[in-house]
């Protein structure tokens, strides 16, 4: 049985994110989730607008690192949040969709930027239980 | 950390002999009681570094040490080119030469307490702060590129702020050898709306009051009285430092097996200074320094305009600049030869002492002005560097407080709301745009800045000169 979810973990000055879904894709989404709860309340954010990512990495984990920090460039570019994704991962290439919305103060307590997605507790595996895991450190 | 694990060689000194991999020994300074406080994962971080290539001397921990990327922050090693040195992307961290500059006022606390609430919403109208805040310069590709070459020379240069500020900035406010070309389409695209911007996290502008001088000699050299109000603003090289910073880690990784580097962890991330990958990443990291000296000299621009809407008598004269997440190509004495060295200051402050050549006229007979960020609840400190740490650290000391507890148990534990409240009954006034991100800075989640400055002090590291308490904050 797997549930899908996301979680944060302590880092002593950043923060973690974790996403935990059936499949490596599941989890990647829900990585990127939790990057967004870093920020604020994923449910104070309307999925109005599509962005589209693609990213490649040697092996899967630098492919997390790579899709966080991806979304990262998105949200500091467009200065948007966003509250669903969807991913496709093909070998070592990554094809994702985020809907999300421009942030609104008055909406989002918006607490911190994130700077990057770090090498730091870096891991994607399958667990015993069969549930996909993906996380790493974000410095913000 | 368990004190058991380390040699003590002084009180404030304890060292980690070379075994396994390390090719130096890794050096703690901190109390007994700082270390003990202390996560193993600095232990861990602080001997990874000694197994690095080229590295000379000794891998360094300051009292401020904590959990880091690769190095710990508040890590300092430094590098031989001619030994196959490395530069580290990890070593210098994803937000490039941020830093801490302090400006005079001329003012006194009883001047400012009438007309405080009015100067905080005046500074917080004026300096874009927090996620997605752009400021109100938009760069095209060549005045970027100008920017990124130029650094503070550059913003005064369009009218933010006067040429003497520049002789108060480490590298006279522009670093020589930076190369726009080798930073990233992305990581301009980033920066171009965010220059002169504050940003998040630990980063704040405060208004400050000179509650107590240690060293009055060093203090009036500084110009600086007890009573004083100063200002100190703490920020770095924004969207754009942060995607360098991200870009190379990732090459870097990918890049170490073809240097044959071990790489004890991923974080760790290097080249050697001679690699053109090594080259490539100095060119674009020196161009990151040179955007957060602009940002900072930009925004001391807004910080003087928005003092003026309130005080027009008010002078901002700035104090120091400096920068704590760097790397830079410094000489120094090692045993009896002089040796041109690649310094790594990762949450480290440069601390040169007396009678260095980098330092201005006016401040070289007395010392580097050391600026350590506190806690908008607790205090900053103003040092001086020492002719002992030049010795001790390669001219470094300790940059801030440090945290003691991550930012998910500072929001288990407190809401913003109740420590803007807190804050100001002790007088303190908050401006964020951000409760949660308050609580996340919440003072209680930080060391215990004076017991880190101590300790920096009693090592020899630099001289503690005068004690800053926050009048007026204002968080991203």
């Amino acid at each position: 049985m797997c549930d899908t979810s996301w979680q944060h973990f302590p880092h002593g000055a950043d923060m973690g994110v974790r996403g935990i879904g059936k499949s490596k894709a599941a989890a990647f989404e829900q990585a990127a989730l939790a990057l967004t709860a870093l920020v604020s309340d994923p449910r104070s954010v309307r999925a109005d607008i599509l962005v589209k990512l693609e990213c490649q990495a040697p092996d899967d984990e630098l492919l997390l690192v790579e899709w966080l920090n991806g979304i990262i460039y998105e949200m500091a570019t467009r200065k948007m949040l966003f509250a669903r994704f969807a991913v496709a991962i093909d070998g070592n290439r990554l094809n994702g969709m985020a809907w999300g919305e421009t942030i609104d103060l008055s909406r989002h307590d918006a607490a911190v930027e994130p700077k990057g997605a770090t090498c730091t507790s870096l891991e994607v595996c399958q667990e015993e239980s069969g549930c996909w895991r993906a996380q790493c450190i974000i410095d913000v | 950390m368990e004190l058991s694990r380390l040699q003590q060689k002084a009180e404030n000194q304890w060292h980690i002999a070379p075994y396994g991999k390390m090719r130096v020994p890794a050096i703690i300074y901190a109390s007994a009681a700082l270390i003990r406080d202390m996560d193993d994962k600095v232990y861990e971080q602080v001997t990874n570094v000694a197994k690095l290539p080229g590295i000379v001397k000794a891998s360094y921990a300051m009292p401020d040490a904590h959990w880091g990327y690769g190095f710990p922050i508040g890590g300092v090693a430094a590098f031989d080119a001619a030994k196959g040195g490395v530069i580290s992307a990890g070593g210098v961290g994803f937000d490039i030469s941020c830093g801490v500059r302090t400006l005079h006022t001329g003012l006194t606390l009883d001047q400012i307490e009438p007309v405080k609430e009015r100067l905080a919403d005046a500074l917080f109208t004026k300096i874009p702060a927090g996620f997605g805040s752009t400021g109100k310069l938009s760069l095209n590709e060549k005045e970027m590129q100008a920017m990124l070459t130029g650094g503070a020379k550059w913003a005064v240069g369009l009218g933010y702020g006067g040429r003497e500020d520049l002789q108060r900035v480490e590298e006279d406010g522009c670093i020589p050898g930076a190369v726009p070309d080798e930073v990233s389409e992305r990581a301009k695209k980033r920066q171009r709306d965010e220059m002169g911007t504050l940003g998040s996290g630990n980063h704040y502008l405060e208004i400050q009051h000179v509650r107590r001088i240690f060293d009055a000699t060093i203090a009036a050299a500084f110009g600086i009285s007890q009573g004083d109000i100063v200002v100190s603003i703490h920020c770095g090289s924004r969207g754009l430092g942060h995607q360098i910073g991200t870009e190379f880690l990732t090459r870097m990784v990918a890049a170490a097996p073809t240097y044959g580097i071990e790489l004890p962890d991923r974080e760790l991330a290097c080249a050697p200074i001679d690699s053109a990958l090594g080259q490539a990443y100095l060119g674009a990291m020196r161009a990151a320094v040179n955007c957060a000296l602009a940002n900072r000299q930009i925004i001391t621009h807004l910080v003087r305009q928005a003092i003026h809407d309130v005080i027009p008598r008010a002078e901002l004269p700035l104090l120091y600049d400096v920068s704590h997440n760097t790397c830079k190509v410094e000489e120094h004495m090692v045993g009896d030869r002089k040796m041109e060295l690649f310094v790594h200051r990762k949450g480290a402050t440069r601390a040169f002492g007396p009678g260095h050549p980098a330092l201005p006229e006016s401040l070289r007979e007395i010392g580097q002005p050391v600026l350590i960020g506190g806690t908008m609840g607790t205090a900053s400190y103003i040092l001086a560097g020492t002719h002992e740490g030049m010795k001790l650290s390669f001219g470094s000391a300790c940059h801030g407080a440090g945290r003691s507890m991550s930012r998910h148990q500072a929001l288990r534990q407190w809401r913003g709301r109740e420590i803007i409240d807190d804050l100001a009954r002790h007088g303190v006034l908050v401006r964020s745009r951000s409760l949660r991100g308050v609580a996340e800075e919440a003072p209680g989640a930080y060391k215990d800045v004076s017991a880190v400055v101590d300790a920096a002090d009693q090592a020899g590291l630099a001289r503690t000169v005068a004690r800053l308490e926050p009048v007026i904050c204002l968080k991203g």
